[in-house]
């Protein structure tokens, strides 16, 4: 069998280009499925790893997936708001705790999370350097997204703006770096965290402006001014950056509890406790509780159900494929008939043409595995960022 | 060396017959060079094939030295030819995907039991120095269609010889070569086969290159070296 193999590979060698086509068919036909199951595998384990971290979130009535969806990767997606004030109301209903998420704008196409401090607690988020956010306009920034836009503590990174075309709509604001959290794996590497409130601002929720309670006519900018009320013109400088020096001047017009956010994490104290505070929102004509796990794994059996069409689709492409190489050997085999009757003429056995043919076969499977399992290998190193990547705002 | 006796030969759904009453080439341990000639279709192949044991007779005896082709088994007969004959065809039948060296190395990369594994460096030697006796030297890594036509009947000779057999069968050897080459190639078969005390059989169309052989077969005329066949005793018929 090894002088089959000797000639075999002499053979594939000689016919390069012919030999790399077959390789290449057998290659990518295997490719395919493989790579599909991987990634599927990959998205699965993480998607629902990272639900099964979130006991449960509430939000608006609407689509339970859109909502889990923008509690645990921040997709803004079609997730209605609800009021800051529902934060307090869930834990006067039993929550033990309440995390608000404010996840509507992005950064430089990275989530921007309006949360408190206590997200990072219940994610086990740890910063690598810096501190966590203090004051208006400060962030604290996934790693992943610091080594891709190349930032750290000290620089900053402004909001993108919803609409370009729209003059009226809110301006940038800049953000300030002051932290950059340790690796999780997670949609977390790739968010912008604030304040909710700097998430109002960037809303236009809350705004700073030049103090215009000088007497002074400021140049024209105050149209009118009353005992309680001061209307000022649009040349009124409004900040674009909340520094120290202008933090006071900082403001929300209303009332905050009526100011929207767009989820609640919820975390209840025991089993019990959790179906209790279901059954509080079951008749809520505007609220939903939802289980994340409970959507995630209905969106993946969803997701599994539509693989089996592209898995028997793959197995009628390795049917094809098979035939077309059994095509490709019988023609070979024809136009190598001389070939073989000479080796048979000069002692071969036709086992041992046969042998010829398998060693051929077997080269050519052998080397398109081998580059199957390369190219398993590097995905499945890079698949890991890849598909938490997808699984955020990008 | 060889003798045929009441040899009867058929191709399955044909009407080509072949009958040999008696056929005699070499004995007592002397090599002899025998021509073979006729028309297409005479039979002058189908006796080669018979000899070498490629095809096998209805009835009669093929004795080759001591031992009965016409009753080996298949791989018997395999073996026989690897190691027994050495086989020059008309189009040289060189494998395109293998340089000169394993193309001459080719018998014992396709049979076992002549157990290159073994004599790997023996076999590689005796090679080389077939090639450079052929002046193949500076050539060894070149595929045959780098070669002339009558380099690459050349490196086909080289091959039939390197496993040292008995019996050379040679089957058109110079139809594909100018005339030139036809001679130089003829000359260096004799030579090697003289060389080696191996019997030859050459079958040929061309009654040009028939000096130098011991004895001519005519399968046309029924003649062997201008007996008729029957007074002979030696009968071939087709």
């Amino acid at each position: 069998m090894k002088q089959a193999f000797k000639l075999a590979w002499k053979y594939i060698v000689y016919h390069k280009f012919k030999s790399l086509i077959l390789v290449a068919c057998v290659f990518l036909t295997a490719l395919l499925p493989i790579a599909m199951q991987i990634l599927l595998s990959q998205f699965n384990q993480k998607i629902v790893a990272r639900a099964d971290q979130t006991p449960a979130v509430v939000g608006a009535r609407g689509s339970s997936l859109d909502l889990t969806l923008n509690a645990i990767h921040f997709k803004s997606g079609s997730a209605e708001p609800i009021k800051y004030a529902q934060v307090a109301d869930l834990r006067e209903r039993g929550a033990a705790r309440a995390i608000p998420i404010h996840a509507v704008f992005t950064a430089q196409n990275y989530s921007v999370v309006g949360t408190t401090l206590e997200y990072f607690e219940f994610r086990d988020l740890t910063l690598a350097r810096g501190t966590s956010f203090a004051m208006l306009g400060e962030c604290v920034i996934g790693s992943k997204l610091a080594g891709s836009l190349q930032i750290d503590v000290g620089d900053y990174i402004i909001s993108d703006r919803d609409n370009v075309l729209n003059l009226a709509g809110q301006a940038p604001l800049r953000l300030n770096v002051v932290g950059v959290l340790n690796e999780s794996r997670s949609p977390d590497d790739f968010a912008v965290f604030v304040d909710v409130k700097t998430a109002w601002v960037i809303q236009g929720l809350g705004h700073g402006h030049q103090d215009l309670s000088d007497e002074d006519d400021q140049g024209g900018k105050v149209l009118s001014r009353t005992e309680d009320k001061i209307v000022a013109s649009a040349a009124v400088e409004s900040y674009i950056a909340i520094t120290p020096e202008n933090m006071e001047s900082f403001h929300f017009h209303g009332d905050t509890a009526e100011f929207p956010i767009t989820s609640i994490i919820a975390i209840a104290d025991d089993e019990k406790s959790e179906t209790i505070l279901e059954g509080k929102y079951s008749d809520d004509p505007t609220l939903q509780f939802t289980k994340p796990s409970d959507d995630v794994r209905e969106l993946m059996s969803l997701v599994f159900r539509v693989k089996r069409f592209f898995d028997a689709n793959a197995i009628l492409i390795a049917i094809s494929t098979a035939m077309l190489l059994l095509l490709v050997l019988m023609l070979s085999l024809r136009l190598r008939a001389r070939e073989m009757e000479t080796m048979f003429k000069l002692g071969c056995s036709r086992g041992r043409i046969l042998q010829l043919q398998l060693a051929e076969i077997l080269i050519i499977v052998g080397v398109a595995a081998g580059l199957l399992c390369l190219a398993v290998w590097g995905l499945a190193i890079v698949s890991g960022d890849w598909v938490e990547s997808i699984l955020v705002n990008r | 060396m060889i003798e045929i006796e009441q040899l009867h030969f058929r191709y399955p759904r044909s009407d080509f017959h072949l009958q040999i009453e008696h056929l005699s080439v070499g004995s007592d341990g002397q090599a002899e060079k025998v021509a073979v000639v006729g028309p297409s279709g005479s039979g002058k192949t189908t006796l080669l094939n018979l000899i070498a044991g490629i095809v096998t007779p209805e009835s009669g005896t093929i004795r080759v030295g001591d031992q009965n082709v016409d009753t080996m088994s298949d791989a018997q007969r395999r073996d026989f030819r690897s190691a027994k004959i050495g086989m020059v065809f008309q189009r040289f039948e060189l494998v395109e995907y293998l340089n000169v060296l394993d193309n001459i190395l080719l018998p014992f990369a396709i049979n076992d039991s002549l157990g290159l594994e073994s004599q790997n460096q023996n076999a590689a030697q005796l090679a080389k120095k077939l090639a450079d006796s052929v002046g193949l030297q500076s050539k060894l890594r070149r595929r045959p269609n780098q070669l002339s036509q009558g380099e690459q009947q050349r490196v086909a000779i080289c091959r039939a010889l390197v496993t040292n057999p008995q019996l050379i069968l040679a089957d058109e050897p110079t139809g594909n070569l100018d005339p030139k080459n036809k001679r130089l190639i003829l000359d260096l078969i004799f030579q090697q086969s003289e060389a080696r005390n191996q019997t030859l059989i050459v079958v040929t169309h061309d009654t040009g290159i028939l000096d130098g052989f011991d004895r001519v077969i005519d399968f046309d005329q029924f003649y062997v070296d201008g007996t008729r066949l029957q007074t002979a005793g030696d009968e071939v018929s087709s």
